[in-house]
């Protein structure tokens, strides 16, 4: 049965070649936006670590003095931490791996002479870094506590960096020229780019795109004058020759906490650190805060709300070719009230015409998502040739391909249901009575 | 024309009809947002900035000796006033829209409070001229001014400074500026001049109230300062940059040195908002020609459907003029409706738009112009349909009854 509707529906849809056509190419235009704003916001919005993400938390202070809030509202909590009470943190062992960072723009001269020099995006980091956020080593490892305290000059290198510098071959032990400063490779890692870049929000530079390039303890880096990208000052000025002990908040540290009880009390922890803070006068509020990562990811608006805005957009576009596809099988179905009534007249079912009209819509839908697919891969290209730091990540996966065809058939098949009904309610007899 | 009956001729085809509304409404409401947002963008991709955008190149070098400014940063600029057709040449901390903001919050008294972000810059000797800045006001700074300042901890060790015009109106209101102080983390500084409203390092960070919020020290080199701001006829930048990166690369062979012209630089900074306003009037183009289309393809198998009520029509008297209208006044009337709807949809998207987004209220006047442009449309479409309905011929009447 299901074949005879197939042939019915294909000789319907090629009796009106021009009305079939514009049905295709309306539902596989609003797929095809569809789908390129859904693959883009899916990607920007997805999980940068699966298999941690419920495990890492951001714990917030606030050390700001009372005349002065973080915020206008004074409701937020500040964003960054002051290094005083990240060591504090971090010493305190509250957790089960604790690491603080910055971000800072460095300066690799190439060795020996070869090339130019160039800058590329550094972190400075503590020991926890790396085992706590997964990041892969292809050689060597990353450094220990001792290393931290003890101001080591040691780098841990990107994969990417290492094939520019050393062709690829394994560098541990080599030394690698930051900032006019030289540093022992101890470390190199296999392609690692969390997106977004999660453990950067608000520390500077990019939420997307390539991963960072050169990794360096703290402690040592800032022996050699490394400065943070972003600094926000909180007293007179800030002291750039004496971060640590100045009034400023430039560091964001993260914690692992495996369950629940660690979280609750890891709250704990840190609530009664602000209120002993308080206590010795160096604090003046008790606001703390700790977020999960994805639920950080959504309150700091990480993905762009040009993103979203385009997605609600392509919707609405999709919506108006749905609509417009129903209008257009409408109109057909209406004008074969005389077949209907003859098929209706011969025998056939209320729900034999009803599957007739569905199978004729689940062909546009098919043909629809065939081409809106097109669309959408034409779409990708194009923002992959925009100049958004995203632009390099818009491909289509798996899933997506598949979603396609969920989404046209489930478009088509919505956009069927009342002309499918209209043409199953249709009166035999005076059909049958005008021929 | 009579109404009557192309009311009676929709009420029997309720639901092709509702549909014709519906895709009108949608479209109406999808239009207005789109172009109020289209509208905004190109408005920011456009802000007015009182420097010479034109005659700019920005050579930018990082990596440098920090000890060795002093001496470097004036053989630089000897070098870069060497190359031909370099009018003006000084280092500054940075530029606007160079997306690295040095930020400070001033106010008019020590114990004030601010919330907005003032934009930072400090210019070395002939930075105003390089710039092009429009002194409104009292005088630039003098070569002691010059020679006698410098930046410790990104503040300024000087005692004068230049605020933008919108500022000495905003901290000021009614008064001069001129002779007023301002203070900033425990220090202060008078106000000398006041220029033309310069944009912030990245306005899209500051937000509105920060956007022409910009202050100007004098300083003499320092290490803090990696931007060479060369001022030249607007047909030699391009040569003029390649030049300069060229000399100061030899000059400074260890550093990092990049350039751009200002206009590039403008460029890049909005580059997203254009390709944003590129996708907003693809989708808009699409989504009317979608629309169009629609209401071709219905109105056409209206028309099909209804060849023998037209032939009978024309065979009673009724002129090609007549029918011809009679289509169009009932687009005209499916159209109003849409666009009523539409209307109504649209303002309900801007609210919510406006709670969930940084999007500011639409002006009243998007939601008529979107409905003229789909009556425009909706006529449009319906004329290929109409005239293949009003040449139907009146003996088709008689043919097949």
């Amino acid at each position: 049965m299901f074949g005879y509707y197939l042939d019915l529906a294909l000789r319907s849809l090629k009796r009106n070649k021009v009305l079939t056509t514009l049905m295709v190419l309306a539902l596989a235009l609003g797929i095809g936006a569809t789908i390129t704003t859904l693959a883009v916001l899916r990607l920007l919005s997805g999980d940068p670590i699966p298999q941690k993400s419920a495990q890492l938390f951001y714990p917030q202070l606030d050390p700001y003095p009372a005349n002065q809030p973080f915020s206008r509202s004074g409701k937020r909590v500040p964003y960054l931490m002051s290094y005083i009470d990240a060591m504090n943190l971090i010493h305190a062992r509250k957790a089960e791996r604790q690491a603080a960072m910055a971000m800072s723009q460095v300066k690799l001269t190439p060795p020996s002479g070869v090339g130019k020099p160039f800058y590329a995006q550094g972190v400075l980091t503590t020991t926890d870094f790396f085992p706590m956020f997964d990041a892969p080593f292809q050689y060597g490892s990353g450094w220990t506590a001792a290393d931290d305290e003890g101001r080591a000059q040691v780098a841990v290198i990107a994969g990417s960096l290492n094939d520019k510098l050393f062709g690829g071959a394994n560098s541990v032990g080599r030394m690698i020229r930051i900032e006019d400063h030289d540093f022992r490779i101890i470390g190199v890692l296999r392609t690692w780019a969390p997106q977004p870049r999660f453990y950067a929000v608000h520390l500077g530079g990019h939420s997307y795109g390539e991963g960072d390039a050169v990794f360096v303890p703290l402690q040592g880096a800032r022996a050699d004058d490394l400065m943070p990208s972003t600094m926000m000052g909180y007293g007179k000025s800030i002291d750039v020759e004496h971060l640590e002990t100045a009034p400023a908040i430039w560091l964001g540290l993260w914690v692992q906490l495996p369950n629940a009880a660690d979280v609750a009390a890891y709250k704990m922890f840190l609530g009664n650190y602000a209120k002993e803070q308080v206590a010795l006068g160096r604090y003046q509020r008790t606001d703390t805060a700790l977020s999960g990562l994805m639920e950080w990811m959504r309150s700091e608006h990480v993905v762009p709300d040009d993103v979203r805005l385009q997605a609600g957009l392509a919707f609405g576009f999709l919506l108006i070719c749905v609509v417009n596809t129903v209008g257009l099988l409408l109109a057909k179905c209406l004008r074969r009230s005389r077949e209907i009534g003859v098929r209706r007249a011969l025998g056939a079912s209320r729900g034999a015409i009803f599957t007739q009209f569905m199978v004729e819509a689940a062909i546009v839908g098919v043909a629809g998502g065939v081409l809106g697919l097109v669309f959408a891969e034409l779409g990708l290209w194009g923002i992959r040739h925009q100049p958004a730091q995203y632009a390099s990540l818009a491909h289509l996966d798996l899933s997506m391909f598949l979603f396609t065809f969920v989404v046209a058939l489930l478009a088509s098949l919505v956009a069927g249901l009342l002309p499918a009904w209209r043409a199953c309610v249709v009166a035999p007899a005076p059909q049958l009575k005008a021929v | 024309m009579e109404i009557r009956p192309i009311l009676a001729s929709l009420r029997r085809h309720r639901i092709p009809a509702a549909l014709i509304v519906l895709e009108i409404a949608l479209a109406c409401a999808v239009l207005c947002n789109a172009v109020f947002m289209i509208g905004q963008r190109m408005a920011d991709i456009h802000w007015p900035n009182a420097i010479d955008e034109q005659g700019i190149s920005v050579i930018t070098v990082n990596g440098t000796d920090p000890a060795l400014a002093a001496s470097d940063i004036p053989r630089n600029l000897a070098a870069l006033r060497g190359i031909a057709g370099v009018t003006a040449a000084a280092a500054a901390t940075s530029m606007p829209l160079d997306q690295n903001p040095a930020l400070t919050g001033f106010t008019t008294t020590p114990d004030g409070k601010t919330t907005v972000n003032t934009s930072v810059y400090f210019l070395g000797s002939g930075g105003e001229q390089a710039l092009g800045l429009h002194l409104l006001q009292g005088r630039f700074f003098n070569a002691d001014e010059y020679a006698d300042s410098g930046l410790k901890n990104f503040q300024s060790t000087s005692h004068v400074l230049l605020v933008t015009q919108s500022d000495a109106q905003r901290l000021w209101p009614g008064q001069g500026a001129l002779g007023k102080t301002l203070y900033a983390n425990g220090e202060s500084w008078t106000v000398v001049g006041v220029v033309g409203d310069v944009l912030a390092q990245d306005p899209k960070f500051s937000g509105p109230g920060g956007r022409y919020s910009s202050v100007f020290y004098p300083s003499h080199p320092d290490e803090m300062m990696g931007d060479y701001v060369l001022r030249n006829a607007p047909q030699d930048r391009d040569r003029v940059v390649r030049e300069a990166v060229q000399a100061l690369g030899r000059l400074e062979p260890g550093a990092v040195v990049e350039g751009k012209t200002y206009a590039q630089m403008r460029t890049d900074y909005f580059a997203d908002t254009s390709s944003m306003v590129w996708m907003l009037v693809l989708v808009c183009v699409v989504m009317l020609a979608v629309t169009a289309f629609g209401i071709v393809g219905l109105t056409s198998f209206w028309v099909g459907q209804r060849r023998r009520q037209i032939g009978v029509r024309r065979a009673v008297g009724a002129t090609r003029g007549h029918i011809l209208q009679y289509f169009q006044t009932e687009n005209f009337l499916l159209s109003s409706m849409g666009v009523a709807v539409g209307m109504v949809l649209a303002f309900g998207i801007n609210l919510y738009l406006m709670s969930h987004y940084a999007t500011s209220r639409m002006p009243w006047y998007y939601l008529p112009c979107g409905a003229i442009a789909l009556w425009l449309i909706g006529q449009l479409a319906v004329l290929g349909p109409a005239l293949r309905a009003a040449a139907v011929p009146p003996v088709v009447a008689t043919r097949s009854v």
